[in-house]
């Protein structure tokens, strides 16, 4: 026997659970303005210390501060401030519908919205992101019509996806916005290789692409970044880490043992870690990466640290393995509430604006949904059947011909 | 290009590949060990691409997913990349790649997205090259919606089926097979229709319908039955999806029998949706029940005798069609 205790694995579990006192003393935070702002041609070599740091711009007053802070026009301010607040009125509106029947299902992206918001105003035109579910207000920050939304998620005949796709799983190629695709991680290679094909092309187009902190459990998070870091391929690379995938807290894809911004390490890949409730932080280091895949520096790791205020989704009950209080401990705050302070600070905007544009966008989203519903909601006025054997190829075969005929579907 | 060439399975793909690329800037080729700095591919097929090339043609790592995400997102980008996975067996690891995102893309974007990619591949067994590297996968692909599948039997059709491959708008499966690799025959340099099967041997009194390797196997076996009085129809399927159902079951009807023959596992296989279509369409003209000939329901070994037993043989096709003829 050897003189030594057995051998036993470590099982990460969360900090607290439901009924305890929330518990984020596994992060630390910098504070604002405290992380250093290398060059952008900086060789990965010479920035290692930036997966460990926190990007943080905005002040608890308000102010914008450190080598980060951006230089945003402030009607750009204001254009994301709007698209996190019709986002977060959207979902709120959706995930109602979901509890009256008018849709099958339902994901919030409460407390994200600037990780999606400001790469959004951040890229510009032409640029690709490749996102996740969690990221309409990528879409609301670039106008895209709230009835193409709410068709889709209501499935009714107007569908854009035309009854082929979940609610929420979007296609908006010609918004920037790649299909999104239910299998997570899928879509990490398919920017890479857009992103090579932009630069085989001597283009100026970069690719942008998001997975979630228990998505990098995924090969193709891995293989991706084989290939980014192999090619110096145009392309920022982003984990939205908001502490959970579905019950399973962050630790359970190995964030307790570094960061998720440190995986780029191993690629010799700049790894950026950045506040992802700081509006100014998430688009001053979008920028960042974007500037530096433009001059032909390759791709960037970015961990966007946030948190999933809301469940999962529609079928799930985040009491059952958290505790209910924890998004209010939540230490970096609310993005909408911070970029807010922000503008008034800077004196762009006021209690009072910000009240009218709540009731605004208020009811532009309810109209929306009133527009919607006189369409159809689940079950009512469907997307034709025949929709089933169009575009599985370019031109039906026999075989998608023949299978319309046996359903009946007229031609 | 009209004059007619001698020419190899290998030769003739890479000639198409050659064509291809000079005829479309569109054209990318990527893979494990395609460049010719990497000797232009293991069996060669892609030798000297990258020198007339350049940047077009690209070597990776050993990252299926990536490779297959990149074709996907190159597509995306305006290219017709032909990805490369080395052997047919390593497209388990990018089959979520290939099932759910090439495949579906067309559909699920609301028909926002197509991806015009080729994916090459090589496998057949013969070379003692075990479980992990000589499987037929072609069913698994057959059996998904919006991807084609593409599998030639000799030079000409292997030159033709490429340069419709990658012309066309969604996503194809090219699949290869290595025993057939080094069999010269006639290359006329025409496009092959995809969807289109051949009458490689007009016959009176049994159809077989083969694919590949089983085309070569279904050929000799007419020449031992042709002895024996027995006038023997091949049809060489081509493209396995869509398959030409128009071409077999007329070939089925005339004859009155049929053999479905493929070197994948029998259980399950593309020949049991043949052999049930034929029954469903000629129920009542048939002389004789359909067979299926497959490999065995195993993994194929590595051992040269127990790997020869593995699948059907030229004899083993005889055996069938005299079955079927005295039925
Ligand atoms: C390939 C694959 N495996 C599993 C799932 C089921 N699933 C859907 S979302 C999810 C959690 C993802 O968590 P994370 O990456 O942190 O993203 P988040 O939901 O927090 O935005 C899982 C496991 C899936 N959709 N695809
Ligand atoms: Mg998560």
């Amino acid at each position: 026997m050897r003189n030594q205790p057995p051998l036993s694995l470590h099982i990460p579990a969360p900090h607290a659970r439901p009924g305890e006192k929330p518990d984020f003393s596994y992060l630390t935070f910098p504070e604002p303005g405290a992380a250093r702002r290398p060059h952008i041609l900086t060789p990965e070599a010479e920035m290692r210390d930036m997966p460990y740091s926190l990007i943080r711009v905005l002040a608890e007053d308000g102010r914008a501060i450190g080598p980060w802070a951006p230089h945003v026009a402030p009607e750009t301010l204001r254009r994301g401030l709007r698209a996190m607040m019709l986002t977060r009125f959207f979902d709120d509106r959706m995930f109602a519908a979901h509890h009256q029947g008018k849709t099958s299902f339902y994901m919030k992206s409460t407390g994200e919205e600037a990780t999606a918001a400001a790469p959004s105003l951040a890229l510009l035109p032409g640029d690709m992101c490749f996102p996740t579910y969690r990221m309409v207000s990528f879409l609301m920050a670039r106008d895209y019509p709230l009835a193409n939304l709410v068709n889709q998620i209501f499935s009714n005949a107007a569908d854009p996806m035309r009854g082929r796709q979940l609610p929420l799983l979007y296609s908006a190629r010609d918004y920037g916005f790649y299909s999104l695709a239910g299998n997570v991680g899928s879509r990490f290679g398919h920017a890479v290789g857009w992103a090579m094909a932009s630069a085989y092309k001597n283009d100026d187009k970069i690719a942008m692409a998001f997975v979630g902190d228990g998505t990098t459990a995924e090969g193709n998070f891995h293989e991706a970044m084989v290939f980014a870091s192999v090619y110096h391929a145009p392309v920022i690379l982003c984990v939205t880490n908001n502490q959970w995938a579905i019950s399973s807290y962050q630790g359970i894809a190995g964030g307790e043992e570094t960061t998720f911004a440190a995986r780029g390490i191993g690629y010799g890949l700049p790894g950026l870690r950045v506040d992802g409730n700081d509006f100014l932080a998430v688009y001053a280091a979008t920028q960042w990466a974007a500037e530096r895949a433009r001059a032909n520096h390759g791709a960037t790791l970015i961990e966007f640290v946030t948190y999933r205020v809301a469940g999962h989704s529609t079928n799930d009950d985040p009491s059952r393995y958290r505790p209910s209080d924890e998004a209010r401990a939540w230490p970096l705050g609310d993005p909408i509430e911070r970029l807010k302070a922000h503008l008034i600070a800077l004196g762009e905007w006021s209690e009072a604006q910000h009240e009218a544009l709540a009731r605004a966008l208020h009811e532009e989203v309810r109209a929306a949904a009133k527009a919607g519903e006189a369409l159809g909601t689940l079950g009512q006025n469907p997307p034709p059947k025949r929709e089933m054997f169009e575009h599985v190829f370019k031109t039906p075969d026999w075989r998608n011909l023949e299978q319309r005929r046996e359903c009946e579907v007229a031609p | 290009m009209s004059e007619v060439k001698q020419l190899n399975v290998v030769q003739a793909i890479n000639q198409a590949l050659h064509d291809a690329m000079a005829a479309d800037p569109k054209v990318l080729v990527l893979g494990e060990e395609v460049g010719d700095k990497q000797e232009g591919g293991v069996m060669g097929v892609t030798k000297g691409l990258s020198t007339a090339f350049g940047e077009r043609v690209r070597s990776t790592p050993i990252s299926e997913q990536a490779i297959i995400g990149a074709a996907i997102g190159a597509s995306l980008g305006g290219y017709r990349p032909v990805a490369e996975i080395m052997l047919m067996n390593f497209i388990a690891v990018p089959m979520d790649m290939i099932t759910n995102h090439a495949a579906k893309l067309r559909f699920m974007s609301g028909g926002q997205t197509n991806v015009p990619i080729v994916i090459r591949t090589m496998t057949g067994v013969g070379f003692s090259t075990g479980g992990q590297h000589s499987d037929y996968l072609e069913a698994w692909f057959a059996h998904t919606a919006g991807i084609k599948v593409v599998a030639p039997s000799n030079p000409d059709d292997a030159y033709g089926l490429m340069r419709a491959a990658i012309e066309d708008d969604d996503p194809v499966l090219f699949i290869e097979n290595l025993p057939t690799y080094w069999t010269p025959g006639p290359v006329s340099f025409q496009k092959v229709k995809l969807g289109q099967a051949k009458v490689a041997l007009e016959g009176t009194d049994a159809t077989v319908v083969a694919h590949s390797r089983m085309v070569v196997e279904a050929l000799a076996a007419a020449k031992t039955l042709a002895t024996e009085g027995i006038s023997l129809e091949v049809v060489d399927l081509r493209t396995i999806s869509p398959w030409d159902r128009a071409t077999v079951l007329a070939s089925a009807a005339k004859t009155g029998r049929a053999v479905v023959v493929h070197e994948a596992v029998k259980q399950f296989g593309i020949g049991a949706e043949i052999a049930a279509v034929i029954g469903e369409e000629l129920w009542g003209k048939l002389k004789a029940p359909v067979q299926r000939l497959g490999g065995a329901f195993a993994p194929v070994p590595f051992s040269r005798p127990l790997e020869a037993a593995f699948a059907p043989t030229a004899a083993d096709i005889a055996a069938a069609v005299r079955k079927a003829v005295t039925a």
